[in-house]
């Protein structure tokens, strides 16, 4: 089976910074921005390992708020 | 390979369900329900029901749901949703109809509606979201309000003298003739929402082939109202809720031949 390359994209307008895709990554590559914040005045998530994700969207299905997107491909 | 080879339409595995629209929800940070809305919004994309769908919101958290899922919705007074499924259902039997309920909305004030919807096995499905609290109150004591649980109106904890026992719908709901399809799902976990998935997906197909009535219900956090992060209420839902309220099916008659 081949690796495969994965890619977040995080709609920080709409996160509310609940820490869940956080705490449900299995690679640990996400985090809470710790000095931004959103329009709303949440500290919004953010990928601080860039290049290790799977593709895997375990941070977007647990995201009660639908804001993150994710792309996979298999790499070559 | 670049972040641009990657981020093609081609290779998209997940993304906010179109019928959940862009108004931002006023659920709180890490809330059960968006979890949830999600799963009812992917379900009904998959199902190609986006025009034939009547949902019918509780008063609650929940009461808002219309403005979130683009799919025709009643509001319906507080605990009345099952009875107003049952008319827009016998009147439009083509139509997929729900209602979404919470805790206060079904188990309390709409227990008379619930328990005689689901017995007279009216063809609908009932999404049950059960965080034993009021939330959108501010926290108070709900009949599923488990024992020893400190809410704003019971600060030293539920006490069986002063506040009598919770009440386990679901288990009582399993019990009546005309439920075909009885569960308790949580959205916990990534595998926990998959099965959930599934469990409301099988409901809303019981709705459309006339099966009777189904009941799932989700066990839930309410990180505000219990007053933990949304990470630790996951945890403490997990240590306590479970208990009281174990994951799985309490009831399948779907494989037998439908009734009607």
């Amino acid at each position: 089976m081949g690796k495969f390359k994965g890619v977040i994209v995080v709609n920080h307008e709409r996160c509310k910074g609940c820490n869940l895709c956080v705490a449900a990554c299995p690679l640990h590559l996400l985090a809470l921005a710790e000095k931004q914040v959103n329009p709303k005045g949440y500290h919004y998530a953010i990928q601080v390992r860039k290049d290790e994700c799977n593709g895997c969207a375990s941070c977007a299905i647990v995201c009660p708020d639908g804001c993150i997107t994710v792309y996979k491909k298999k790499e070559e | 390979m670049t972040k641009e080879e990657i981020m093609r339409p081609e290779n998209l595995v997940y993304k906010k369900p179109t019928l959940l629209n862009d108004t931002p929800m006023h659920y709180c940070p890490g809330c059960s329900h968006g979890v949830v809305h999600k799963l009812v919004a992917e379900i009904i994309e998959e199902m190609g029901m986006e025009e034939k769908t009547v949902a019918i919101s509780p008063v609650g958290c929940a009461v808002f749901a219309y403005n979130y899922i683009d799919v025709d919705w009643i509001e319906a007074a507080h605990g009345r949703a099952p009875a107003v499924a049952s008319a827009v259902k016998r009147l439009w039997p083509d139509r997929l109809v729900f209602t979404y309920q919470g805790d206060g909305d079904l188990a309390c004030i709409g227990t008379a509606e619930s328990i005689h919807a689901l017995n007279r096995g009216e063809h609908i499905a009932i999404i049950f979201i059960n965080n034993a609290i009021y939330g959108m109150t501010g926290g108070q004591m709900a009949p599923t309000t488990l024992m020893g649980m400190k809410t704003s109106t019971c600060p030293y904890g539920r006490v069986a003298d002063l506040h009598g026992y919770p009440l386990n719908f679901t288990e009582i709901a399993a019990t009546l003739e005309g439920t075909c399809y009885v569960t308790r799902q949580s959205v916990h976990t990534v595998a926990a929402i998959r099965k959930a998935k599934k469990a409301i997906r099988k409901a809303f197909e019981n709705s459309m082939q006339g099966k009777g009535a189904s009941l799932v219900e989700i066990v839930s956090t309410c990180n505000a109202g219990w007053k933990l992060s949304p990470e630790k209420a996951n945890q403490w839902m997990e240590e306590n809720m479970f208990k009281f309220y174990p994951l799985g099916d309490l009831k399948d008659t779907t494989a037998e031949s439908p009734t009607h």
